[in-house]
Formats: structure tokens, C-alpha cells, sequence
């Protein structure tokens, strides 16, 4: 999605005015910066292929981010380098950040996890490559012949990318943010609801420690026969 | 050739900047905090009041053994310092000292998203550090520090934004261009902000809970000995270089001076760079350090707010002149 964006905002033609070379182009006698692109995709494919194959969590998410990293590089490599930072700024930055941050939460033990594996795997790798197969097609289907001129002023700088993006594409781009807000509202009622059902433990953790007098209580009433500390952390 | 020698000329230049600054950074870090608390501070080592003090260190922590414990992921555990690093020397490449383009290692388009991107990019080192160790403390510093850095990050990057709308560029040399001095007054809550995130994302005092050491035991790098845990040491003061540069060119005016605006525009670069510098260090001697919650909750309730309305006051404003 990103990526045929991002393609869509370097290579479109008409619009923004960026002129793109029409001149012949043979496959057999690459440039430098395709022999680069070339290398680099394959890097980032493999990055991603190991993420989805490593049985160790967290060395799936560091080959996240190489291959996001490596996304990166082809943004550059295409002359988009607002939409190259973003990737790295969003993705890298945060997402990564937070996939990190909630693996080392829940459960991320070193060395492999004998249940990093789904039974869903055929069905997973199937959907995969549909998606995968739609997006290469979208993308050829649109951009056939059409060549980036890396020579000529770049054609996916802030200044065009901002223009394209504010000016042909704005509706979209409202669209995504009114779904992303939604998102970001849902996220907020689904947390805040399930506090409240939790009936709100004292969330200071003075308030808890503030129950440890009951012991001394307890050798007053040794006949109750309860455990107070546990009585007592349950209220 | 001549591109080649001149691109070279830059990266050396760099990276000499990289090696130095960060150590004259912990040099005056050590005497300044001395003088605030009443001491000396180092004064042996190199004879004139202990100039040479942070390269006897570096020469201990060269001659220490390299341990990594027995648990440990080991590769990671060995990559995470320069992925720590790293980051701070790219960031250097693209922050002007000086007009034109012989002041800046790279002229980039979209500078300002570079920055912050590589910047966010070096926490992944102290992640990798805190979980690869296979040591509790390290963990949960690696864990304060990811939730730290969550919040902050937002915070940093509306700020930048809001200079990058009043400008009108998102280029680091196009936004000292346009800097007027009523910039100053303008723009100085969402300079506030983001120079206070800038502390936080660093994991400086008063926001180092990832590394507090009466806690957890200096956190991600509790494991880490010699030579990799100088690097962690070295990409926080690198760190320091680099906000208060960034600082200096987002809210500061960068070259930009009452005089001495021809041939001299570096020397004002540094100059405020070097007073941001004291101020890091000086907010270190004064504020104790704050507790997780208290770190999260200034985050989401004052400061994303703060630099909310700063969006909007710029919003207005530049409307309002234009």
C-alpha cells in the first residue's frame, strides 16, 4: 500500500509536473542505482522472509526492522526521500518500538520459542502472496514503461510529495485519517471498558502498601484464621 | 575526483566532530558538576586541572576485559552498542553550523524528519541491550526506556513540526534561513518542549528512570563492560551534541547573531550549542529524578498539549502575517 503510494508519488507523470525520461532503457545493460535497487530488494526480502520464518520473537522483530529499513533505501533509491525518512520515522521509530515494548511485556524468552509457530501457516503463506501478487500487478499495470529521471530535479521530493499529496490526493488522505482516528478512539473505549469492568485496584502502589498494619491486627484475632495479606490485597 | 576528495574532506570532518565533541561534553560535564557540589573534580590526569581525564578512561575501559554473559543473546548483545551509536554520527552529517553549503556535512531535503527518524532509530540500541543481556534489571530498563521513549517522541516531533510550519521548509538550513529573532518569543513553548523530550529521549537526568542506578542498576547496561559499555557512555554524550545542535538550529536561530553575522555565524552555532550543553548538565546537579509515572503523566498531560497549542499559535500566526 505504502509502497504503490509512494510509487505513485514519484513516477506520477501529469499532475505535478515532474518530468520523467521516455528515452530507451534496456534491460540488459543496468545503471548502478538499479543494479543497487536490485540488491537491496532482495536484502530487505530475505530480512522479511526470516522475520516470518525465525522462531525466535524477538530476533523476528529486529529482521522487521531491517527489512523496513531496507524499504527505506528503495524510497531513496527512487528519489523519494520525505516518504523514505517517514518510513523509517514511523515504522522503524515507533511501531517497532512498540512491537519491542510489548514483546518484552508479555513474553520474550532468549532462544527459541517451541510456540512461535501457527497451524494457520498454508492459509497465512496463501493470503500472503495474493496480496502480495495484487500489489505487483496494480503497480506494473500502472507504471508500465514509465522511467524515473534521476538525473533532473528530484522527483520525490517534500515540496512534490506535499503538493501531490495535498492537491490530488487529498481525499484519500482525509479518508485514512478519519479511519485512523476512529481506530484511535475505539483503542481508547476498549482499554478505559476494561478498567472499569476490573472494579479499579488501587492503582498507587502506596495505597497497597499502605495495608501492611493489618499484621499486627491479625496477632490480635489469631482465631479468624485467615491470611490478612491476602485479604487485604484483594481489597 | 574532486566530488570524491570533498565528500570525503566532510565525512572526516564529521567524524571528528563526532569523536571530540561528546568528550569535551563529559570533560566539562565532570567539572562542572564538581563546582556545583562544592568539589574539584578530576585534576590529575594530563596535569593542567584534568583535561585528560575522560582519555585515561577510555584507555581503562579499552583494557578491560570484553565479558558477555552466558545467557546472553550474544549477537545482539554485541551489536547493540553501535546500533546505539551510530545513529548520533549520521544525525551530525546533516546539522548545519553555518550558511551556505560548506557549514554542513549533507544538505538534505527533508532534514528535520531525518534527524528525528535516525534519532528514534538509537533507542533500538538500548532495547537490544536490555533484553539481549538475559538479566532482569536490564530488561525492565529496557522496557522504561521503550515506554519512555513512546511518549516523548510525540511531543519532539510537534514541536519540530511547528518551526518546520512557521518556516515553511522542512530543510534544517531552509529553517535557519528563514529564522527571524521574533521566532524567539514565538516559538519558545514548543522549543521548551521539544528540548525537555530531547532530555527524556536521551534518558538524561531528570528523565533517566531506564538507567537510574539506585534502582535498577544502570538499567540496559547493567552486563556491559569495557569497551561496549564506553560506546553506551559515548552515544550519550554524542546524544547531548546533538540535541542541543538541533535545538540550537530548530529554535535558535542556528547562525544567526546581533554581530558577526559574515565568516563568524559557526561561532554563534557553537556558542549556543555549548550553552544548551551547560544547561543539560546543570539540570542534571539540580532536579532529583522522577518516578515512571510522574515521567509518563508530565509527557501526555502537559507537554503533547503544550505542543498542540503551539501548532495552533503557529497556525494562526503564520495565517494572520501572510
Amino acid at each position: 500500500m505504502t509502497y504503490a503510494l509512494a510509487t505513485a508519488v514519484t513516477a506520477h507523470p501529469g499532475p505535478s509536473g515532474v518530468p520523467l525520461a521516455a528515452a530507451a532503457h534496456g534491460f540488459l545493460s543496468p545503471t548502478g542505482v538499479e543494479i543497487a535497487f536490485l540488491l537491496v530488494g532482495l536484502l530487505t526480502f530475505g530480512a522479511a522472509l526470516v522475520t516470518v520464518t525465525t522462531r525466535q520473537l524477538v530476533h523476528a522483530a529486529l529482521w522487521l526492522v531491517v527489512a523496513l529499513g531496507g524499504l527505506a533505501v528503495e524510497y531513496l533509491l527512487l528519489t523519494a526521500e520525505f516518504i523514505a525518512w517517514v518510513q523509517v520515522l514511523i515504522y522503524v521509530g515507533s511501531v517497532v518500538v512498540l512491537l519491542l515494548f510489548g514483546l518484552m511485556l508479555t513474553r520474550a524468552p532468549i532462544g527459541r520459542s517451541p510456540d512461535a509457530d501457527s497451524g494457520n501457516r498454508w492459509a497465512a503463506l496463501a493470503v500472503a502472496v495474493a496480496a502480495a501478487a495484487a500489489l505487483v500487478w496494480v503497480v506494473v499495470d500502472a507504471f508500465r514503461t514509465t522511467w524515473i529521471d534521476l538525473d533532473g530535479p528530484a522527483a520525490g521530493s517534500t515540496e512534490v510529495t506535499g503538493a501531490s499529496l495535498f492537491q490530488h490526493w487529498v481525499l484519500p488522505f482525509e479518508a485514512l485519517s478519519v479511519l485512523l482516528l476512529a481506530a484511535l478512539v475505539g483503542a481508547i473505549v476498549l482499554s478505559r471498558k476494561a478498567r472499569a469492568e476490573k472494579s479499579s485496584p488501587p492503582v498507587n502502589s502506596r495505597a497497597s502498601a499502605g495495608g501492611s498494619p493489618v499484621v499486627p491486627e491479625s496477632r490480635n484475632h489469631p482465631s479468624g484464621g485467615h491470611r490478612p495479606t491476602e485479604q487485604e490485597g484483594a481489597r | 575526483m574532486n566530488d570524491a576528495l570533498d565528500v570525503a574532506l566532510r565525512l572526516l570532518i564529521v567524524f571528528v566532530v563526532f569523536l571530540t565533541f561528546p568528550l569535551i561534553v563529559g570533560q566539562t560535564e565532570h567539572k562542572v558538576m564538581a563546582h556545583m557540589q562544592g568539589r574539584l573534580g578530576p585534576m590529575y590526569a594530563g596535569g593542567f586541572h584534568g583535561w585528560a581525564q575522560l582519555i585515561a578512561d577510555g584507555v581503562k575501559f579499552a583494557q578491560k576485559e570484553d565479558v558477555v554473559p552466558a545467557g546472553a543473546d550474544r549477537r545482539i548483545f554485541q551489536l547493540a552498542p553501535a546500533v546505539a551509536l551510530l545513529p548520533y554520527l549520521l544525525v551530525l552529517l546533516a546539522i548545519p553550523i553555518g550558511p551556505g553549503e560548506g557549514a554542513v556535512g549533507q544538505v538534505l531535503d527533508a532534514g528535520v524528519f531525518f534527524v528525528l527518524a535516525v534519532m528514534g532509530v538509537g533507542v533500538l540500541g538500548s532495547l537490544m541491550a536490555g533484553w539481549a543481556s538475559a538479566n532482569k534489571f536490564s530488561l525492565l530498563g529496557g522496557l522504561r526506556t521503550a515506554a519512555q521513549l513512546l511518549s516523548y517522541e510525540l511531543p519532539m516531533l510537534l514541536a519540530a513540526a511547528s518551526v518546520a510550519m512557521a518556516a515553511g521548509t522542512v530543510s534544517l538550513p531552509g529553517i535557519v534561513d528563514a529564522f527571524e529573532w521574533w521566532w524567539l518569543p514565538w516559538q519558545i513553548t514548543g522549543a521548551l518542549v521539544f528540548f525537555i523530550a530531547g532530555l527524556a529521549e536521551l534518558q538524561r537526568p531528570p528523565f533517566d528512570m531506564p538507567v537510574a542506578d539506585s534502582e535498577i542498576i544502570f538499567g540496559a547496561y547493567t552486563e556491559y563492560t569495557g569497551l561496549r559499555f564506553a560506546l553506551f557512555l559515548l552515544a550519550e554524550y554524542a546524544g547531548i551534541v546533538v540535541l542541543c545542535g538541533l535545538t540550537t538550529v530548530l529554535f535558535l536561530g542556528g547562525w544567526h547573531g546581533p554581530w558577526g553575522a559574515d565568516g563568524l555565524g559557526w561561532v554563534w552555532t557553537l556558542l549556543k550549542t555549548a550553552i544548551l550543553a551547560f544547561v543539560v548538565i546543570w539540570l542534571r546537579v539540580t532536579y532529583p529524578r522522577l518516578r515512571e509515572d510522574q515521567l509518563q503523566k508530565f509527557s501526555w498531560t502537559l507537554l503533547v498539549p503544550l505542543s498542540l497549542a503551539q501548532i495552533a499559535l503557529t497556525g494562526i500566526v503564520k495565517v494572520v502575517i501572510s
